[in-house]
């Protein structure tokens, strides 16, 4: 029964069907699957399954984003009970633009996808300045900063995030993604990033990596 | 008669105009500016509430209309005409600010050294078929904070033609307004001969960053055109259908000639974007999409019933070598945009989504840009009525090779493109080493930076512009700048 409703969400989840989700979410709350299980093993297992799809080609951005929706409707059951059995996100991304930047599409897409994989995502917006970043992922106890550039004139920026949480002593509380058109690896290195990620599927497996046996 | 193309009907175009008007006066704009917003109000928008939206009425935008110059003209670095932008008047110029260049030996993107921006400038003034160059690429082997700044000082030095280009930040808009004051020797001059066009973008959708308002804020001031960038994503931040998308492009360029003609009316505007279908399954924003051509070619329509000088990024490709995709994408974009009578067509050189530039595609390019104005020329009678003694002439001869008639119009009849186009027979071709068309490109590329060209400009506005440049530089952490070979 308990593994009948799981993988029935698995399986509404990847249609972007929001409303049964909803529904199995609270008929495995009622039938006391664990929260955890109903989460990793339902809510998670789906969205896995629609990031593969998605790397794969297989289905495109706006069936990601309906299965997205979907992944919160059931969400919101959950949510009190993971707040009242004390289980943490399976990861936290503080995630913008940097400060004289205006494009935001690319971190929008990564913040949307991030979610999706089931991470909390506290989106800064665009122009966001080192305080900011490093303030913001102190504040919310973020396990990982991601800055998007598209400009070349605003990459440096991403370096002064960096050196200002050096600067402070928190450098090591948090993993550091970059992203954006101009940057590089290479670049990534220089600044003491720990990745750069040329697309949503990397910046999702990026994270993945970082928060593993947390 | 001058080939024309249309996509859009009058009725359309009432329409799609009377909705953006619709839209400005009800949903209205977005501002992150207050000094642009304090502009638009004292002249009589609404501002909602929570004091971010603005909100223009038909009265405004039409006083907006009625200032705006229904054309323009560039002026080289000596002050000479070089175009006119106005009418079915079609110009090209470079795609601009690419991040990467390719590598003409390893064929392999990388970042590019002001060596290859002095190669590019040297190449653009023996690009006959490309009116006006433009801040092609950035190099980086200066601090990136004046990345945008200095391609510009590079540009100004070593190619006289006028620069489409565009400012990253405010800062940035200050130097570049003060070398190209350098170059006109006053704010006078610069405004009666603009050297520059400068880009401003809104935000999709229905936005105005700070930045980019105060672009178009300043260049008004300054008398240097602006042309609006709208970059609406078709089924991401603008309506999937091709006319909802002209219609916020209508309402984001209406917003900003706004903002230009109550700074100051009559300043020079281009009415142009780089909108794009946004490609789902790659997250990236095709330029060489036939939907993206044609949102390009209908906003030119828009802006011709406005009677308002046009700009397009269209004749670009997103491929990523010199291969038959860059060729079937920049020709099919220059072709629709020559046609369409767009007064400056942005994208020659440019590949990967305008992350790239080649010199080579430039060159290949141009030959494109130089077949698009043969054909605009039409389909003209030339002394052809009556034929009959041309045709016994043929008949009598076997041939009209060295007709009077022949010698007389061969040249404005036929276009004869470079040798960068393959015309060689099989035999004369395998003869001549058998080259394909990235070596006949490299092959031009020297032969025309090892000409003998003049120095731009006067030692003492060289030395201008360099201590300009140089003070920059310092602000920014550099002792001097790169060596110029
Ligand atoms: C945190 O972790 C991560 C992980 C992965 C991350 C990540 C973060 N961030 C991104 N990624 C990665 O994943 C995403 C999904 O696949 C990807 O994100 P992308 O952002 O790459 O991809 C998006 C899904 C789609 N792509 C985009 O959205 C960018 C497309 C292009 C055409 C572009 C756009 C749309 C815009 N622009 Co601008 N713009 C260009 C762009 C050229 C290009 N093709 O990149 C670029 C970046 N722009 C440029 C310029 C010059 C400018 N733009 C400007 C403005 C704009 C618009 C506002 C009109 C608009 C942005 C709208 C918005 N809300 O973001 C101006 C900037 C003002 C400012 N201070 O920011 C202005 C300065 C123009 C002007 N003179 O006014 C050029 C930069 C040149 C340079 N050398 O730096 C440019 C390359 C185009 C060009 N050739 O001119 C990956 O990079």
């Amino acid at each position: 029964m308990t593994n009948d409703i799981l993988t029935q969400l698995t399986q509404v989840l990847q249609t972007g069907d929001a409303t049964a989700v909803s529904d199995l979410t609270k008929l495995a709350i009622d039938q006391s699957i664990g929260t955890k299980i109903i989460l990793d093993d339902g809510l998670i297992a789906g969205m896995n399954i629609v990031g593969e799809r998605f790397k794969k080609h297989e289905i495109f951005l706006p069936d990601l984003l309906f299965s997205a929706k979907a992944f919160y409707a059931g969400l919101e059951h959950l949510k009190p009970l993971l707040l009242k059995e004390k289980i943490a996100s399976p990861g936290k991304v503080v995630i913008g633009t940097v400060q004289g930047d205006q494009h935001d599409i690319g971190k929008n897409l990564v913040g949307i996808m991030l979610e999706g994989a089931g991470f909390e995502v506290v989106d800064l917006g665009k122009d966001v300045s080192p305080e900011q970043f490093v303030d913001a992922a102190v504040e919310t106890n973020a396990d990982v900063i991601g800055m998007s550039a598209l400009l070349t004139t605003t990459m440096p920026v991403m370096k002064k995030v960096i050196d200002l949480a050096t600067e402070r002593k928190i450098k090591d509380q948090f993993k550091y993604i970059v992203g954006g058109a101009p940057l590089s690896d290479k670049f990534a290195k220089e600044i003491g990033a720990d990745a750069y990620c040329f697309d949503t599927v990397s910046a999702v497996e990026c994270v993945k990596g970082f928060v593993k046996g947390k | 008669m001058r080939p024309k193309l249309k996509f859009l009907d009058d009725e359309l175009i009432h329409k799609i105009t009377n909705e953006a008007y619709e839209l400005l006066e009800n949903v209205g704009i977005e501002i992150h500016n207050k000094s642009v917003i304090s502009l638009l109000t004292d002249h009589g928008a609404k501002l909602s509430s929570d004091g971010k939206r603005v909100f223009l009425s038909h009265d405004l935008i039409q006083k907006a209309l009625d200032s705006t110059p229904s054309s323009f003209k560039l002026y080289d670095t000596n002050g000479n005409e070089t175009a006119d932008l106005g009418g079915y008047n079609v110009h090209y110029t470079p795609g601009s600010c690419a991040i990467y260049f390719l590598d003409s030996e390893s064929d392999e993107p990388r970042h590019a050294k002001t060596s290859d921006y002095l190669r590019y400038a040297k190449l653009m003034r023996k690009m006959e078929y490309i009116a006006t160059q433009s801040t092609a690429f950035i190099t980086n082997d200066v601090a990136e904070q004046i990345s945008d700044s200095y391609r510009l000082y590079l540009s100004l030095l070593h190619c006289e033609k006028p620069i489409v280009t565009g400012a990253f930040t405010d800062n940035g808009f200050e130097v570049m307004k003060n070398l190209q004051l350098a170059v006109r020797g006053s704010a006078e001059a610069l405004a009666s001969k603009p050297v520059s066009v400068f880009s401003a973008c809104p935000t999709a959708p229905l936005k105005w960053s700070d930045i980019s308002s105060q672009n178009v804020v300043d260049c008004a001031n300054a008398g240097i055109p602006v042309e609006f960038v709208a970059m609406p994503l078709t089924g991401f931040v603008a309506p999937i259908t091709l006319t909802g998308t002209l219609v916020q492009h209508t309402v984001e360029t209406l917003s900003g000639l706004v903002i230009s003609q109550l700074t100051k009316p009559g300043a020079p505007v281009l009415w142009g974007g780089s909108p794009a279908v946004f490609d789902i399954r790659y997250e990236t924003t095709p330029m060489g999409d036939i939907g993206t051509m044609m949102i390009d070619c209908g906003y030119n329509e828009i802006g011709k019933h406005f009677k308002i000088p046009t700009q397009a990024y269209i004749g670009l490709s997103d491929a990523k070598h010199l291969d038959a995709q860059a060729g079937f994408e920049t020709s099919m974009g220059a072709t629709l945009a020559a046609l369409a009578g767009i007064n400056n067509i942005s994208g020659a050189g440019m590949l990967d989504f305008e992350n790239l530039f080649s010199l080579e595609k430039l060159v290949l390019d141009n030959q494109i840009c130089g077949m698009t104005h043969r054909m605009l020329k039409g389909i003209e009678p030339k002394e052809d009525f009556p034929s009959k003694s041309l045709f016994e002439e043929l008949i009598s001869e076997g041939h009209l090779l060295i007709a009077d008639h022949t010698r007389k119009h061969i040249h404005d009849e036929i276009h004869f493109p470079s040798a960068v186009i393959d015309r060689a027979n099989r035999s004369r071709y395998r003869e001549e080493g058998g080259v394909t068309l990235k070596q006949r490109a490299r092959k031009e590329i020297e032969q025309h930076i090892a000409e003998e060209m003049d120095e731009c400009l006067t030692p003492e506005i060289r030395k201008e512009l360099e201590n300009i440049m140089l003070t920059e530089a310092k602000k920014n952490g550099m002792d001097s700048l790169p060596k110029i070979i």
